[in-house]
């Protein structure tokens, strides 16, 4: 007979974000029949009572399953890549799969350095034969094709100098773009796009201050969800970007999309997260088994600084 | 293949530099050793130069330079001299100033280097500028030219030869739609030119001509003279037959009243190392005259002496 305890750990094992592996270890080991049957009987989600006799297997559970015992396995590989071919990599299945990840393209352009963002690009010819902004402009013909090609076009200027009459100049131009969004898709609005596009980090981060200070509200807080918020947030105020983020990615409701953004951004922010603090504990009760070790590990890890040759 | 001519044995750099440093001395300056010299080394060897005369006497060769020299021969050393990517940088600077400003040199350099080169430039550009080449080109320009530059200096094309024929094929097509239609400045037409890999775009043109009977320019000229088709035009020529293009600049420098020194400079310096070879057989083919003879018809003194060294007329 299964113990309640041994229904109760058999769920918890599968219900977070990985596998128990240590929890499943030590119910199998011991499992007879009797208590694999009791299992069964124990877990409706996984298994169903069959006309014919037997407890069945729910196939589309079971998917679901693969995806959580994958997820080290994805993590683990990675980790080892080499930082370009990784966002190359990210790039182009964000490019594939469509709009629903275009925020994934928003975040590599907008948070990596200019360095790194050129070898994802280089990195990208060797992978697949073709650049990035020739398969982003071909995979989608909307309007967002203008900011998202620019973003990753970019080379943006790294030193601190900030013109400030500029800034200011161009905190009007966007607050403009954004005031009249009912009539103008500010994703048209050309000015609006040159600044997120080609401005520096710093000048940005100037604006995005001065925005604040002159018109009462962040440049953000209006915004709807969507590239441009990502766009604005990865470039100003990245550290909150990623944790929104990742505190998406473990609530109750999170989609496949919004979990995958946990191994995303643990691998390639570390250093970022590990500064900011707290994240480890938000993550904690959410995930399991070693992809939890693994995240964790990461997070912990975070001044081990990447190499960015 | 470059015209610019090295001698068999190359003097150390700091034996250049110590020449370069004489030339400069005294009264005149000796035009004709630092044309012997700096027309004759390539870019390492000039960057060689460079390094070992400032370690010797604590200066930049390029001051140096435009101290002693002036007019239209000072322009062309200089500019030669300067390492490609910084050369490169700031011809395309100069074209966002107000009174230089043309559109036409920062499409000629987004297009005709490398995908390397370009971003070698944009790296240059930040170190001499403190600011990015997108930024000051997007900032300089509206409309339809931003629309078409920004994308162009920012492209990081695939530099394969792979090709694939089905996709030529519909994107001619639709270049062809666009084209009827006098949609030039399409987020498609700008797309397509603006991404895909040289190979791809020349293959892709070759499709318009079979499928349509047409060279796409020929059709963009039935449209009315306006400066963005002009300007996409040459974008177009210089992505795919550069060598026609920079033959046709040269020309219209050279022929007629006047000379645009500018253009001759520009044109001579960036490509001496590159395919000036095969620029001087479409100039030849077009105009029945060699270069070095226009070139000699048209420009005098020192200023002649250094081109016709950099296309590689005379002695080494």
């Amino acid at each position: 007979m299964a113990l309640p305890n041994d229904i109760e750990a058999l769920d918890k094992a599968f219900s977070g974000i990985g596998v128990d592996e240590k929890s499943l270890i030590n119910l199998l080991a011991k499992s007879n029949d009797e208590h694999k049957r009791s299992l069964r009987t124990g877990c409706p989600k996984l298994f169903t009572e069959d006309e014919n006799g037997f407890e069945r297997s729910d196939q589309s559970y079971k998917k679901n399953l693969q995806h959580q015992f994958n997820r080290f396995r994805d993590a683990v590989v990675l980790s080892l890549l080499h930082p370009w071919e990784r966002d190359a990599r990210l790039l182009e299945e964000a490019i594939k799969k469509g709009p629903k990840h275009y925020n994934v393209i928003v975040e590599i352009a907008c948070t990596r350095s200019s360095d790194q963002l050129l070898g994802a690009r280089k990195a990208y010819h060797s992978l697949f034969d073709n650049s990035i902004e020739e398969h982003l402009a071909s995979h989608n013909k909307a309007t967002e094709r203008k900011l998202l090609v620019a973003l990753v076009s970019a080379y943006r200027y790294e030193g601190p100098i900030v013109k400030e009459d500029v800034v200011k100049s161009e905190a009007k131009i966007l607050y403009d773009a954004l005031e009249n969004a009912d009539k103008n898709n500010p994703l048209d609005h050309e000015d609006a796009i040159m600044i997120l596009a080609t401005r520096s980090k710093p000048h940005l981060q100037a604006l995005y201050q001065h925005y604040s200070k002159t018109y009462g509200k962040t440049l953000t807080q209006d915004l709807e969800e969507g590239i441009l918020k990502d766009t604005i947030e990865c470039l100003c105020t990245p550290e909150a970007y990623f944790n929104r983020v990742l505190g998406a990615a473990v609530e109750q409701e999170a989609d496949e999309e919004s979990k995958a953004a946990l191994s995303r951004v643990i691998v390639t922010q570390k250093e970022v997260l590990r500064k900011g603090g707290c994240v480890a504990d938000k993550i904690q009760d959410s995930l399991s088994g070693l992809y939890k070790e693994l995240m964790l590990g990461l997070i912990a890890s975070g001044d081990i600084k990447e190499d960015d040759s | 293949m470059a015209t610019l001519r090295i001698p068999a044995h190359v003097p150390a750099p700091s034996e250049d530099a110590e020449q370069l440093h004489k030339a400069f001395e005294g009264w005149g300056t000796n035009e004709q050793l630092i044309i012997d010299i700096l027309a004759h080394r390539n870019a390492a060897q000039r960057n060689s130069i460079r390094k070992a005369y400032r370690e010797a006497y604590g200066k930049d060769l390029l001051k140096s330079l435009d101290e002693e020299l002036s007019s239209d021969f000072e322009r062309a050393v200089v500019l030669f001299t300067l390492d490609p990517a910084e050369r490169d940088a700031y011809l395309a600077n100069e074209s966002t100033k107000k009174f230089t400003s043309s559109n036409w040199i920062l499409m000629e350099i987004a297009c005709t280097r490398s995908s390397y080169e370009l971003f070698n430039v944009r790296r240059a550009y930040h170190a001499r500028y403190k600011k990015s080449l997108e930024e000051d080109v997007a900032y300089h320009t509206k409309g339809d030219h931003r629309k078409l530059l920004v994308p162009l200096v920012s492209a990081f094309r695939y530099e394969g030869e792979e090709v694939n024929m089905t996709l030529a094929k519909s994107e001619a097509k639709i270049l062809h739609e666009k084209i009827s239609h006098k949609h030039y400045s399409d987020e498609e037409v700008i797309r397509i030119v603006t991404t895909r890999s040289k190979a791809q775009l020349n293959a892709t043109l070759n499709q318009y001509n079979t499928a349509f009977g047409n060279d796409i320019n020929k059709d963009l000229e039935a449209g009315s003279d306006d400066e963005f088709l002009k300007l996409l035009r040459a974008a177009i020529q210089c992505l795919t037959v550069p060598e026609k293009y920079f033959e046709k600049v040269l020309r219209e420098a050279i022929v007629g009243l006047g000379t645009d020194e500018w253009a001759l400079t520009r044109v001579v310096t960036t490509r001496a190392e590159v395919d000036m070879v095969r620029i001087k057989e479409e100039y030849h083919r077009r105009n029945s005259v060699t270069l070095e003879k226009a070139i000699a018809g048209d420009t005098s003194g020192d200023y002649e002496k250094m081109l016709l060294a950099l296309v590689g007329a005379g002695d080494v």
